[in-house]
């Protein structure tokens, strides 16, 4: 089988894996990270939202073979380290507005809301509701409001 | 059973209003306490009245029926201070750890973060008191959790003051640690081998006042938080279980299709990482190295299907079957009436985490792991599926990612099981989403009817005749429901009946007010759907109640503060619209709507503002629906007395979403026999876009210092909210939801294969 090698929360990893299997089932199936999780598997309820080289993406949409030696992909285990710490500032802003119910999707909403405060950042501007409002990730339980005011909490300590 | 022992008149004036109950130390190597789980309801049998909600509701036959059976939990005080508690029930998302914990906290007197819930496997010497539904947990273990904390806690004390030589009275413990008058301490850890029993003996304790409460009450962030937002928190298809390979099932292109034939079995089984193809009763199991594997193995067979139990069916043939069933109103209207008939059409519990199961299958035995809210009928069913003792077959009760009803359901667990079997080896089984839309549970598609007349300012009668497509409430709750309709003072009726007629009360007062319920159809996969009947019912009549206002000159917040009849109902309407400045000036196209619920004990009313102008329903969402935006939403919720009201908050704030969805985008369209929805951008529940900017939830102080049920409780009064807000901003009164279903948003995905491709541009939409 033909073997693939990225960089997954900063350590270099090799797989063994079918050309074609999509980087969620490596990272789950594979190496067993499985804070990125499987909600619809045609990138659309971004449960598994990650980051490769520091934008959000998603794993369930991505071919193990496009990804190249260097590709740094973070998951949201490997989300604290970017920033040396324990846990990064938007997971500890989730912490504070106590945003979890079931808990599912949020691994991605932080790995998606992370990326959007950087985004906006890069714009030279703060968080709107109309970028809050283009959040695609699904949270069942409806905690929407909460994430809202998590990723607004959160970005000002990024 | 946990008996409540009256204080003897005079014995103790500090006795007055508490309540004596009885536990049990049981025998074991370190301190284990134990109450039954089960309290006799208050409630006592009284002569029929016109609602019957008021004397005995849903939540007291749950109660009720777990008396004869009911078994011992234990709060267990280990070695190193912590205190563990293995729950009979599902958390699902809607915080029953946390606040379980927090009720064992209270009582034991120890820091909430030292007490370890962990979730039950399947017990059946429980019965019916492991049954996770009808908002029912925290009513029922509300008591004996703190019962068993209470023995805990004495008994600590008991070993303490031998341990110090000090008398008990004259020892506090706080935060874990016992000390004496001269300040000698001494942790529980400590303390867990020197208070755990000899023999198992029957103690008996008082609780703890709600005056001295300082945990129950006191808002507190989920006790699995940090699990969640690190990525550690464990789902079933996280669990690694040696060699239970990924797993999944072609599924038929109509509902509950079967097998006929497969054309190309040995050369699916020699695709890349393919170990397993084999038939089984519901589709075509494949195992694989890697679940991608599995969707690739999916798509490629070539099946020969047999029609399902839906076959040719639609949304309006489906829809000509209720209304061929809908009952007459009886008698003729004498005075003058507001009448609708509105339309519910099929929704989709749609948890996120999708229908999944680990089976482990061995000759003489099998150990199961899936979330479960009745484990132990999926325990007894499983074992008679594959033939084995439910001694020998193991159910976990994982975590979910969420539910809202889906989890009642074992039809994964028993899948997995049946594949696990059959090959002879371990599966990890997930459903595709695409399955779960098109194969999975549907709340039911429904009409209501409403008659209601009056006369001058009066109501003189309100009537609904409910009808819809069968819902199936067989797993679990069925059993306790066939097992006391006979026993209730509702005469010889079947248990969706009794169902309907006890979680539905009549909140105003409306004079003669009668309900009937009429179902059909069983060739659906129904079940309930964060509540069974209330959202549609209520919505139906709280349009109605609008009407009556208009017609009688009223505001439909006042009208509704009048006819209420309780105190409390109308103190959260009260609230909302003081909070939510009811009446205030909008502009054209935007409206309020106000509407009113109640049930397991609790009250709820909410206010919303919705935006209908062309601007903003027709503003660009990409494969989404935007529509109508509620602007601004505002709940005020009474549920006797909140035990962690930051959860209550959450559970809200989730009601409030699911009722927005309801009324305006989510819902499943039937056609030649299978739903058109494949995926989220295909079923609309609400999104980021929908959301309202503008949230308010208000927690009303405690009432009847009981807990009452909340997880599904605000779902009803959210959505009625909604639909009288957009009947007011548009001047129409809507009768079929959701307002969008006319109009498909989405192009259907094909039903064979069964399963969309998984996607390759994942890397060039990285933003």
């Amino acid at each position: 089988m033909p073997k693939h090698t990225f960089r997954l929360n900063g350590e270099q990893v090799t797989v063994d894996v079918a050309d074609d299997v999509r980087l969620l089932w490596v990272l789950r199936d594979v190496l067993g990270v499985t804070g990125p999780k499987y909600g619809c598997g045609i990138n659309v309820c971004k449960a598994c939202t990650s980051h490769v080289n520091g934008k959000a993406a998603n794993p369930c949409a991505i071919p193990v073979k496009d990804l190249a030696p260097t590709d740094e992909v973070t998951t949201i285990e490997g989300l604290p380290a970017t920033v040396g710490k324990d846990l990064h500032p938007m997971q500890q802003a989730w912490l504070d507005h106590d945003v979890a119910q079931c808990g599912y999707c949020q691994p991605g909403q932080i790995m998606a809301a992370v990326a959007l405060v950087r985004r906006v950042a890069e714009e030279g501007r703060t968080i709107t509701d109309d970028d809050l409002d283009g959040i695609r990730n699904i949270c069942r339980c409806g905690t929407y409001f909460r994430i809202r005011e998590a990723i607004k909490d959160g970005a000002r300590h990024m | 059973m946990i008996r409540a022992e009256r204080p003897r008149p005079g014995a103790d004036p500090h006795a007055i209003g508490r309540r004596r109950f009885l536990g049990y130390v049981l025998a074991a190597p370190t301190l284990v306490a134990a109450a039954e789980l089960g309290l006799a309801p208050e409630a006592q049998a009284q002569l029929p009245s016109p609602d019957i909600t008021r004397l005995l509701d849903l939540n007291d036959v749950m109660t009720a029926a777990a008396l004869p059976t009911a078994n011992l939990i234990t709060v267990e005080v280990n070695k190193d201070g912590t205190v563990s508690f293995a729950l009979p029930r599902a958390e699902v998302g809607q915080g029953i750890t946390t606040s379980s914990a927090m009720l064992i906290a209270e009582e034991l007197d120890v820091p909430v973060e030292k007490v370890r819930v962990t979730l039950a496997d399947a017990r059946p010497e429980l019965l019916f008191n492991q049954l996770t539904g009808g908002s029912n947990t925290t009513i029922s273990t509300f008591v004996p959790i703190r019962v068993a904390a209470a023995v805990a806690r004495g008994r600590l004390l008991t070993a303490a003051a031998i341990e110090l030589g000090a008398a008990v009275k004259d020892l506090t413990l706080r935060a874990g640690v016992v000390t004496d008058a001269v300040g000698r301490a001494i942790g529980i850890g400590d303390l867990a081998e020197k208070a755990a029993g000899a023999r198992t003996e029957q103690v008996s304790v008082v609780l703890k006042p709600r005056e001295r409460f300082t945990v129950i009450g006191t808002p507190h962030n989920r006790v699995d938080a940090l699990a969640a937002v690190t990525g550690r928190k464990k789902f079933a298809m996280d669990l690694q279980v040696p060699d239970a390979k990924p797993t999944m099932v072609c599924r038929p292109p109509t509902i509950n299709g079967t097998v006929r034939s497969v054309a190309n079995l040995d050369e699916v089984r020699a695709m890349p990482g393919v170990t397993d193809v084999t038939v089984i009763s519901t589709g075509v199991a494949v195992r694989a190295e890697t679940f991608g594997q599995c969707i690739d193995a999916v798509r490629a067979l070539r099946v020969t299907w047999e029609a399902g139990t839906a076959a040719g069916k639609s949304d309006e043939s489906v829809l000509a079957e209720l209304r061929a069933a809908e009952a007459p109103f009886v008698l003729p209207a004498l005075t003058p009436t507001v009448e609708g008939t509105f339309t519910f059409h099929f929704r989709s519990n749609s948890a996120l985490e999708t229908n999944c199961a680990i089976a482990d299958v061995r000759p003489g035995r099998a150990e199961i792991w899936s979330a479960l809210k009745s484990p132990i009928v999926a325990k007894e069913a499983i074992a008679a599926k594959l033939g084995l003792p439910p001694s020998a077959v193991t159910v976990h009760v994982t975590e979910s990612g969420g539910s809202f009803g889906r989890r009642l359901f074992y039809d994964a667990a028993s899948e997995a099981a049946e594949i696990s079997q059959r090959i002879g080896k371990p599966v990890k089984l997930m459903w595709h989403r695409a399955d779960d839309s098109r194969q999975g549970r549907a709340h039911p598609m429904a009409t209501s009817r409403v008659r209601a007349s009056y006369l001058g300012t009066e109501v003189l009668g309100y009537a609904q005749h409910h009808t819809s497509v069968s819902t199936d409430l067989s797993m679990g709750l069925g059993e306790i429901f066939t097992a006391l309709a006979a026993k209730l003072p509702v005469g010889d009726i079947g248990f969706s009946e009794t169902f309907f007629q006890l979680s539905q009360s009549m909140p105003y007062r409306f004079g003669v007010s009668s309900r009937l319920l009429t179902e059909t159809d069983k060739g659906f996969n129904t079940g309930s759907m964060r509540n069974v009947y209330s959202p549609d019912v209520t919505t139906a009549r709280e349009l109605i109640v609008d009407r009556l206002a208009a017609r009688m000159g009223k505001d439909p917040y006042r009208f509704r503060r009048e006819f209420l009849a309780e105190d409390r109902a109308r103190a959260a309407l009260d609230k909302v619209a003081e909070v939510g400045q009811w009446g205030r000036e909008m502009p054209p196209g935007t409206a309020q709507g106000i509407a009113f619920h109640s049930e397991y004990h609790a009250v709820s009313a909410v206010l919303v503002e919705i935006d209908c102008r062309p601007e903003t329903v027709d503003r660009p969402v990409r494969n989404g629906v935007a529509g109508p935006r509620v602007t601004k939403a505002v709940m005020a919720v009474d549920v006797g007395l909140a035990v962690n009201p930051r959860g209550l908050e959450a559970q809200m704030m989730g009601c409030v979403m699911d009722g927005i969805a309801q009324t305006l985008t989510s819902s499943l369209h039937l056609r030649d026999g299978y739903f058109l929805e494949a995926s989220w951008d295909n079923y609309f529940y609400t999104r980021q876009w929908n959301t309202p900017p503008e949230l308010r939830i208000i927690v009303l102080p405690t009432t009847t210092g009981e807990p009452g049920g909340a997880g599904e409780l605000g779902v009803a009064a959210s959505m009625a909210a909604v639909a009288c807000a957009y009947g007011r901003a548009t001047g129409t009164m809507p009768t079929s939801f959701p307002i969008n279903h006319g109009t498909l948003s989405f192009e259907p995905k094909p039903t064979v294969p069964p399963v969309p491709p998984s996607p390759t541009d994942g890397l060039n939409l990285a933003r």
